[in-house]
């Protein structure tokens, strides 16, 4: 027998031995060693999160309640895999194209990014997924319980309610831990992932181990336990044609509707081929799975005295027969069936709680709107990480209330037909153009309502949450309304009676919805896309021209991805359009890619919601809708192709058009800087002049020669200094300065010039904000330059930054094999204007006498950088002016050009 | 006077892998009738003990199933890489 204390620890070893799984794959995941992680093996042994504690331990239990029949909730789900090219490829390839989160964001995806479709498959997922939770809860507690009450020498259980919380607890802060690290939902959790493949291991074992040791250690063989079967009370088999229909059918759509299937299937998928993997072999494990629950259940009722729970016989029978690490290794495998399923529901479903229902909450409370910055990242994965608590504290609710006395296949199946309600909408999204919001919305509140009505509040038993006389002749006595026998069906089981009208009802609202009302132009788009997911050309664009800036669009994006994941994504799409710096054109194609890169984080009818904030009046054009509705696909074929090639041309001619006004700029600029740098030459010489005339008159006081020769000693420097510079750039710009390459310490480099710019404006107070610990990076390169830049920047702000309590910030790390050093101050920063020509020569945005330089600094510091292998950019979007300096940790191709 | 005439299917290779996907698009059709088809003996109707025969033909069934699937995802996924080929390849030979 085995103690408590050793179960207990036993667990939290198992426990442990995950958190470590999980951490170790989400390193190598982050080192882009993702190989292992991302096999069509692990995806396969993910989808296992199927098979919960409801299989584990309830398909006994079914079993030996009902016999063969259980078996269609493992055939259902067989039949959607091995017929995968239909169904799935189609769900993974939409769900990769458009970046779906959860099964709520595919449906409000679908149909035109409603949101109000997104919270109805919320609610849904939620009310139906309690029960379940619950019963993970339970089972886990119940399994304790046979462990407590089988011990002659007796440890009581401390307290069932007490376990319950504490399971409960513990799931909670696994799930957040490692579930909510990453906001993009498409980064994909490799930890959870590769915890839970290995959970599915040990359920398999557990079972398979505990089924051998039935059919060869307690029973003779197959041919035994052939016998015992017959001479069983389930050696006969009732079959119900109905429900043997009815629940192979109900099953086939769980596994695609249910939320923490979509989530692994789907979401978590990296590539499509691994669903014909997935095909075959998961039906396999399902299979491996059942095949000793029938012999463990007929042998259970054989052996156990009369009473026994048939839902626990895996554990029983071996505690009965003594084997006491076997029973060990079952609990395991109930254990590990409890947990992976939790945490993958409880992370699907915190997904679309906060996307669909925080988010746009918060969206429409916030003054501003999207427009207003702020940190939309941290709400959202707080609220996430708030979810999880929440879900799991109902479950535990329902678990309190309920009292944890159903057989658990009960309330297994009341949650399966709760999610299939979202199969018509679905499937009609798939693969019907013609299904419209309205329809959807009408279909999933009419299944919802009746499943409600006749399944889930029922199952709370008479008296429960329905009185008794409700029950029994329906509401206000009308007998077509009776919940278990609506419209008069008397003959169908209960179970049966609820699919079939809260299914049949379903389709038909949604069906007639969707003929009788008129689809929205975005939802067409959409419902295109959709259908023709296949087609290589993207379908026809949500939005026709940009009327956004790229810098406010720029600031919010930073707010979701996190302000480095956005830049790298806006500095791609510049690069594609042909242009340097972060700031893309507003194209129509770049921002549908902003949209579909937000929603990966925040659900898509956030990200179109917020998006449509900045684009506003620009949505769809008249001709986009035409290319939907004409049916002429194939003229699209060959437009595509010019269309490709006017889009080459488009960017050549937009990389000319800047060229030139660059040059244009330029040249106003030389005639400026001619006028300028006459005058700049002109006054020292002229005050020279002037003052060494005076200094001819002989009479003139010793006091007053000093000074004057101390004036004209000042401006011959002023003029040398010009001059210096003049030479300086000069031999930068014809890259055959010498470099004095040398290794030092980044943080001392910023150091000394910090110190050496404190003299400009000494007079101001200035704030300079440093990660001193992060700055520790090793530099190998010509240090003096580098710090003539550094120095250039911090004089440059001490010089411009106009904010009353001038701030300055420096952020130095590294990224690969660069070093990456930012200089944001909260001045008004750069007019955008301006941001292209702040690094020419003699550029100067504020007038001559504040300047008080002739406006080579920062043309002096891009050519540095570039003789050092680095670059020096303007960095928008960060409230301020911000500088972002990066160079290579070492030279590169430099040395060679040298020697 | 007769000639042989000509070879009907150019592509073969194309056109085996066009009906290797109508096999796996039928698939879940014949599984879910063979599912069906203890219905059809009314086991509760039987005198004898049907439980042990039925669930060796439900195995039976699963497996074969399996099986199926695996061969024609072996198949289909081998020949991932040229999907867009078929056309092409009609046209050159």
């Amino acid at each position: 027998m085995v103690p408590f204390n050793i179960l207990v620890a036993v667990c939290l070893v198992y426990v442990c031995l995950l958190f470590l799984v999980a951490f170790v794959a989400e390193r190598r995941a982050e080192r882009g060693k993702a190989g292992f992680l991302r096999s069509p093996l692990v995806y396969t042994l993910s989808l296992s999160i199927y098979c919960t504690a409801w299989t584990f331990y309830g398909a006994v239990g079914y079993a030996a309640r009902s016999g063969l029949e259980f078996l269609t909730i493992y055939l259902g789900p067989t039949l959607v895999l091995i017929g995968w090219w239909v169904l799935l490829r189609k769900l993974v390839r939409i769900g990769q194209s458009q970046r779906v989160t959860s099964i709520a964001d595919l449906i409000s995806s679908r149909y035109g990014k409603s949101n109000l479709l997104g919270v109805i498959v919320t609610v849904i997922c939620v009310v139906a997924a309690t029960p379940y939770i619950a019963l993970q809860l339970q089972s886990v507690t119940l399994s304790f319980g046979v462990f407590a009450s089988g011990t002659p020498e007796g440890w009581a259980l401390p307290n069932q309610s007490a376990t319950a919380l504490w399971v409960a607890a513990g799931l909670t802060v696994f799930t957040i831990l490692f579930g909510t690290r990453n906001l993009d939902a498409n980064e994909r959790h490799h930890g959870v992932v590769m915890a839970i493949a290995l959970e599915a291991v040990v359920k398999l074992v557990a079972l398979l181990a505990v089924g051998i040791f039935v059919v060869w250690g307690v029973a003779g063989g197959w041919a035994d336990v052939a016998a015992r079967i017959d001479a069983s009370p389930i050696g006969d088999w009732p079959l119900v044609p109905g429900r043997w229909i009815g629940l192979t059918l109900v099953s086939a759509a769980a596994i695609v509707t249910l939320p923490r299937m979509f989530q692994v299937m789907v979401v978590e998928n990296s590539d499509e081929r691994h669903l014909a993997t997935a095909s075959w072999a998961f039906p396999l494990y399902l299979m491996l799975m059942s095949l000793f629950v029938v012999p463990i259940a007929v042998v259970g009722l054989s052996v156990l005295p009369e009473g026994a729970n048939p839902d626990l016989f895996v554990l029983t029978l071996p505690l009965a027969e003594g084997k006491g690490k076997l029973a060990m290794l079952a609990f395991l495998g109930g254990f590990s069936s409890a947990t992976s399923m939790v945490i993958v529901a409880a992370i699907a479903l915190a997904t679309m709680v906060s996307n669909h229902v925080v988010a746009p909450l918060w969206l429409s409370l916030r003054a501003g709107g999207a427009k207003a910055p702020g940190d939309v990242r941290g709400l959202v994965l707080m609220s996430r990480r708030v979810s999880i608590a929440a879900i799991l504290a109902l479950g535990y609710i329902y678990y309190s209330l309920s009292g944890g006395s159903a057989a658990l296949a009960a309330i297994g199946l009341i949650a399966f037909v709760g999610v299939a309600q979202i199969l018509p909408a679905m499937l009609g999204g798939l693969f019907w153009r013609g299904a419209t919001r309205i329809g959807a919305a009408l279909g999933l509140t009419t299944g919802f309502l009746v499943w409600l009505y006749t399944l889930y509040l029922p199952s709370f038993g008479a008296g429960g949450l329905l009185s008794a006389a409700v029950l029994a002749d329906g509401p206000w006595g009308i007998g077509w309304l009776r919940p278990q026998a609506m419209f008069g069906a008397h003959g169908l089981d209960p179970l049966m009676h609820a699919v079939f009208w809260s299914l049949a009802l379903n389709t038909f609202t949604f069906v007639a919805g969707s003929l009788v009302t008129f689809p929205g132009p975005v939802e067409r788009m959409q419902g295109l896309a959709f259908v023709n997911a296949f087609d290589h050309d993207p379908g026809a664009r949500g939005w026709s021209r940009g009327g956004a800036e790229a810098e406010d669009l720029l600031t919010m994006a930073q707010g979701i991805l996190g302000a480095e994941e956005a830049q790298e994504f806006f500095r791609t799409c510049a690069e594609a359009q042909g242009k340097a710096g972060f700031l893309p054109d507003t194209t129509a194609d770049f921002i549908e890619r902003l949209e579909r890169r937000l929603s990966g984080a925040v659900g898509s009818a956030t990200a179109h919601a917020m998006v449509a904030q900045f684009a506003e009046g620009a949505a769809v054009s008249a001709q986009d809708l035409l290319a939907v509705a004409s049916e002429a696909q194939q003229i699209l074929e060959y437009s595509t192709q010019l269309e490709a090639k006017s889009e080459e041309l488009e960017r050549t001619a937009r990389q000319l058009q800047e060229a030139n006004e660059k040059l244009k700029d330029l040249s106003v600029q030389k005639d400026a800087f001619l006028s300028q740098i006459s005058h700049e030459l002109r006054t020292p010489m002229t005050s020279i002049r002037a003052f060494s005339e005076i200094l001819k008159d002989p009479d003139l006081p010793d006091e007053m020669q000093k000074q004057y020769a101390g004036v004209i000693h000042d401006e011959t420097i002023r003029l040398t200094r010009l001059l210096d510079d003049l030479l300086d750039l000069s031999v930068l710009e014809n890259r055959k300065v010498k470099l004095d390459v040398k290794v030092a310490n980044l943080h001392d480099l910023i150091s000394k010039a910090v110190r050496s710019a404190s003299n400009t404006r000494p007079e101001r107070s200035f704030v300079i904000h440093r990660d001193q610990p992060t700055e520790h990076i090793p530099v190998i390169t010509d240090t003096d330059r580098l710090v003539q830049v550094f120095i250039n920047l911090v004089s440059n702000a001490r010089k411009y930054c106009d904010a009353e309590r001038p701030e300055l910030t420096i952020n130095a790390r590294r990224r690969g094999n660069r070093i990456i050093v930012d200089f944001i101050d909260n001045g008004s920063g750069i007019p955008k204007a301006s941001q292209r020509l702040i690094f020419e020569k003699f550029a100067r945005l504020t007038d001559t006498a504040r300047a008080g330089g002739a406006g080579l600094g920062l043309a002096i510091c891009r050519e540095i950088m570039a003789n050092l292998g680095g670059t020096i950019a303007y960095l928008p979007g960060q409230g301020g002016a911000a500088f972002r300096v990066s160079l290579p940790t070492k030279p590169e191709t430099r040395a060679q050009e040298a020697a | 006077m007769k000639r042989p005439s000509p070879p009907r299917f150019l592509a073969r290779r194309s056109y085996r892998r066009r009906r290797l996907i109508d096999a796996a698009r039928l698939l879940p059709v014949l599984g879910f009738i063979l599912i069906m088809v203890p219905i059809l003996w009314r086991p509760g109707a039987t005198a004898a003990p049907d439980t042990a025969l039925g669930g060796l033909y439900l195995f039976a069934v699963w497996f074969g199933l399996i099986g199926a699937a695996f061969l024609v995802a072996r198949i289909l996924a081998r020949g991932e890489p040229d999907a867009g080929d078929g056309e092409t390849e009609r046209e050159t030979r």
